[in-house]
Parts: C-alpha cells; structure tokens; sequence
C-alpha cells in the first residue's frame, strides 16, 4: 500500500515485458528497412505478377525516392543492406513472437489476461465512447486491461503481427516451393507484397493510437509498468 | 509571435533537430560499421539452412499454366552485353556461339545450342521474381542442368557450379564487373533448374539472356545468369573476381537468394 491509498499492483510478468520491447525494437527496424526495400520498386500489385503497364499503386515519382533517406535503414539507397536488417530483425521477431505466443496460451495469459468476458463485450459500445473521449478506467478497474484494449492486443497479437509474418514469407519464391498455399490463399505473391505493405502501416497506426492512450492513460505510470511490470492504482476517482 | 512561447518554440524545433541528427548519425555510423554489417551476414546462414530443410532437394516451384503469362515481362540486369564478340555471335543466330563446360569434370565439353537442344529438355511455366520485389511469369525450355553435368562427369570434389556470363554490369579496372554466378549442387542436380534456351517458344531474347541462361526456380532472379558462356565446377568460389562467389553478392547480397 502506497501512500493516499493508492497500491502498485504487478501488471506485466517480465516474459511480457521482454516480449513487449524486443517486438517494439523489431518492428522499427522492419519498418525502416521495409521501406529502403520498397524504394527499390515503388509499386505495388495484385495477383500473381506484377503489371507494370497498371500498378495497383505507384509511388515515388523520377529519380526522388518514394520515402526518402532519412526514414529509411541504412539511411541512403542500399537494398542489399535494407534486406541484411530487414531478414535479420525478422528471424528476431518471428522467434521472439513465437515464444511470446507459447507462452500466452501455455501460462493461460490469453484467457487470464487477453479474450474479454461476455460481460465485456456487452459494454463494449460504452467502453468505445469512453476511448474516443480519452476517458480511461481508473481505480480498481484499471487493473486488468478494458474490454476494447483486450480485442486491439488480441487483433494485433494474432492478427496483424501473423499477417505480417505470413505474407513476408509468402513473398520468398524458396519457401512458395514447399508452402504454395500460401501463395494461393494471398491470391498471389504480388498481392502478398501488396497486403505486407498495407498491413506494415496498419501496425503503424496501432502504434500512433497505442501512444495516445499511453498518453492520456498516465504515460509516467504506463512505461514503469512496461519496464518493471508494477502499475499503480488509486482509489475510485484517482489515479 | 515573441517572448517566452516563441523561445520556447525555438528550443523545442533545435532539441527535435539535433535529436534527429544524432538519430540518424547513429544510424549512419551503424549501417557503415564492418561488425554491424557482419552479425547481419548471420540472417543469410539463417535463411539458407531453414530453407535447405524445409525443402530439402526436391521440392518443386509452382508452374503456372499458359494463361498466367505475363504480356508485359521485365528483364532487369543487362539487357543487351553490346561487346564486338557477343555482337557477332548474335548476327550469327549465336551458331558459332559454345558453352564449355570445365573445371572438376572428367570429360570437359564444348556444346552448340544444336548440341543443347538435342539433349533432353524440359519445358516450364514459373514465376520469376525480383529482388526488387516485382514478378512476370514465363514459360522457359532448355537442357536440365543435371543432364550436361552428367555428360561431362562431376569429379568428387567438385561443390559448387560457376557460370561465367559475356555481360560486364559495371566497369572496372580490374575486371570484377563481369556478371558471373554460383550454385551449390543441391540447386544444380534440382529437376528444374535448367540452362533455357527458349522463352515462351520463342528462342531466348537477347534482353533474357540469349542464347543461353540459368533458370533456378527456388531463388531470386540475380541468381539466374544471363548470356552464359561457360560452367566451370569447382571446389570453392573464393578465388574468383571478388570471392563472394557472384556478381551482385560482391556487392552486398545474399548468396543464398531463397527470400
């Protein structure tokens, strides 16, 4: 017990928190270099080839680069090096995320922690209108995640970061020799490429919207607890 | 606007600033160190010996079927090696043009493309990718690799096949700018890679690779040398032009290209 009644409660085991920074350090150094390999063909498809006469989208236009250096890992034009950062961080975050996920459904976490009640999904309506006006759960209520936190960890968890997983590997004309369905199950590999895209800046507005609500949540009392897994919490009322 | 906001405001855009600068310097001096760039080499080993055991020898590269061929193609590389010897080759319909085939071999051979084509050939319809992330597909015919190794007889100790390209990409003093290439014998034995000599019926043109280049489904298209001259078995490819053992993996690339 805290001063003023306020208590640290335990919110993140370290696994998590292990899990939680090597995925963050993982998914920037995808992105950056992810698109030092898309400035090398800035368009992108759908189906099984690509169309050059009538890309899906096309970016960049002469001889600037479709996002320039400075976003880009190495910070100037170097495909071979983007893809060296870009296949390294990947085994990274797929091994990283694999365990992750072992860990989640052995130690119970995704029922305990993660799949919201049917109660909570009654009141998810409630729980949006609250998020919109940047009114988080305080008090006792905030010690386990709000039902609309637990669908966007799960979406991401076992949604988007698959996905990314999935169609960066459909992309590899090795792997399409033993897991074509894949292929087929992406309507291509050059909708592959295209869905890897989308869903790369997907994960990016997840980011921006997981920021805001560290933000507005208390980002002091967020990021200890993300670092050394303890949370405080006040009475009803308080912080 | 002035006093303690506008100030203020300076201070912030400076902090932003320099905190970008030393990001990126960061960034910089990380993507030029030697060590860095090393321990990244590890992804490639990484990717290889996954891939070798998924796949192991005989998993195949989906063919496609002929309406999936692409109308508008793309060659990426040379498009056409403009040397006074490869021109005339060509003005020849490349009759006087002949693959030797050399190095750890019992039986070195000297082959026309009347001699490749009498040889058993295989026709397929696969997809060729980039790495700059783009696609065609296209059908391709030619000799099965594995059948001219086993006309001229691979020595035991012979690891890896070499070929030798008449395309220089870059020009050099020293002469490492040749486009050349190198494979393993578990990709050169594979029932599909084959030396085309034909795309989409047609003989192989000259932006493809003519007469003759390497079809290697289960990699990327750097892979895939283009106007081959000569295959060469050898041991190891560290005493050749750079020692990465291909033109663009002088260069920084993988030399396993499965991703």
């Amino acid at each position: 017990m805290l001063r003023g009644g306020r208590r640290a409660v335990y919110r993140h085991p370290l696994a998590v928190r292990v899990w939680h920074w090597i995925n963050a350090l993982c998914l920037l150094v995808l992105l950056v270099s992810g698109l030092q390999i898309f400035n090398a063909h800035p368009a992108l498809y759908w189906g099984k080839a690509s169309t050059f006469g009538k890309p899906w989208l096309a970016l960049g236009t002469g001889d600037a680069p479709a996002f320039p250096p400075w976003i880009t890992l190495p910070p100037w034009q170097d495909l071979a090096g983007g893809r060296h950062w870009h296949f390294f961080f990947a085994w990274i975050f797929a091994v990283n995320g694999g365990l992750y996920v072992l860990y989640a459904i052995a130690g119970r976490r995704v029922r305990r922690v993660l799949l919201p009640t049917r109660a909570e999904l009654a009141s998810l309506g409630r729980s949006l209108a609250d998020h919109l006006r940047l009114r988080f759960p305080r008090g006792e209520a905030a010690r386990e995640y709000n039902p609309l936190q637990k669908l966007a960890y799960l979406a991401v968890i076992f949604g988007l970061l698959p996905l990314m997983l999935a169609s960066g590997l459909t992309m590899s004309p090795g792997l399409d020799a033993r897991f074509h369905f894949l292929t087929v199950l992406f309507g291509g590999r050059q909708s592959a490429r295209t869905v890897h895209f989308l869903t790369a800046w997907t994960i990016v507005a997840f980011f921006l919207i997981h920021m805001l609500a560290v933000l507005a949540a208390g980002p002091l009392n967020e990021m200890r607890a993300i670092i050394t897994g303890w949370f405080v919490i006040g009475r009803k009322g308080e912080t | 606007m002035s006093g303690p906001l506008a100030s203020r405001r300076r201070w912030l855009q400076r902090a932003l600033a320099a905190a970008g600068t030393l990001t990126l310097g960061a960034c910089e001096r990380l993507a030029n160190s030697e060590r860095v760039s090393s321990a990244l080499d590890a992804e490639e080993t990484w990717t290889r010996r996954a891939q070798r055991w998924l796949l192991g020898r005989a998993a195949l590269a989906p063919e496609y079927s002929e309406r999936d061929i692409s109308q508008d193609p793309r060659s990426n590389g040379t498009s056409d090696p403009d040397t006074d010897a490869y021109n005339a080759l060509a003005q020849g319909g490349f009759a006087a043009w002949r693959l030797a085939v050399g190095g750890l071999v019992e039986r070195p051979l000297r082959l026309s493309l009347e001699d490749l084509r009498g040889m058993p050939a295989r026709t397929q319809i696969t997809r060729h990718d980039c790495v700059e992330g783009w696609s065609y597909i296209a059908k391709w015919t030619g000799t099965p690799l594995a059948a001219v190794l086993a006309r001229a007889g691979l020595a035991a100790r012979a690891r890896y096949i070499v070929f030798y390209c008449a395309d220089t990409l870059e020009i050099t003093l020293d002469g490492t700018g040749q486009y050349y290439e190198s494979i393993d014998l578990v990709d050169a034995l594979h029932p599909q890679t084959i030396l085309a000599y034909a795309m989409n019926d047609h003989p192989l043109p000259i932006p493809y690779g003519a007469p003759l280049r390497l079809r290697l489904e289960r990699q990327l298209g750097y892979k895939m040398a283009k106007y081959i001259m000569a295959i060469e078995a050898v041991e190891s490819f560290k005493g050749i032009s750079r020692g990465s053992g291909g033109f663009w993996e002088d260069r920084g690339y993988e030399w396993y290209a499965g991703i």
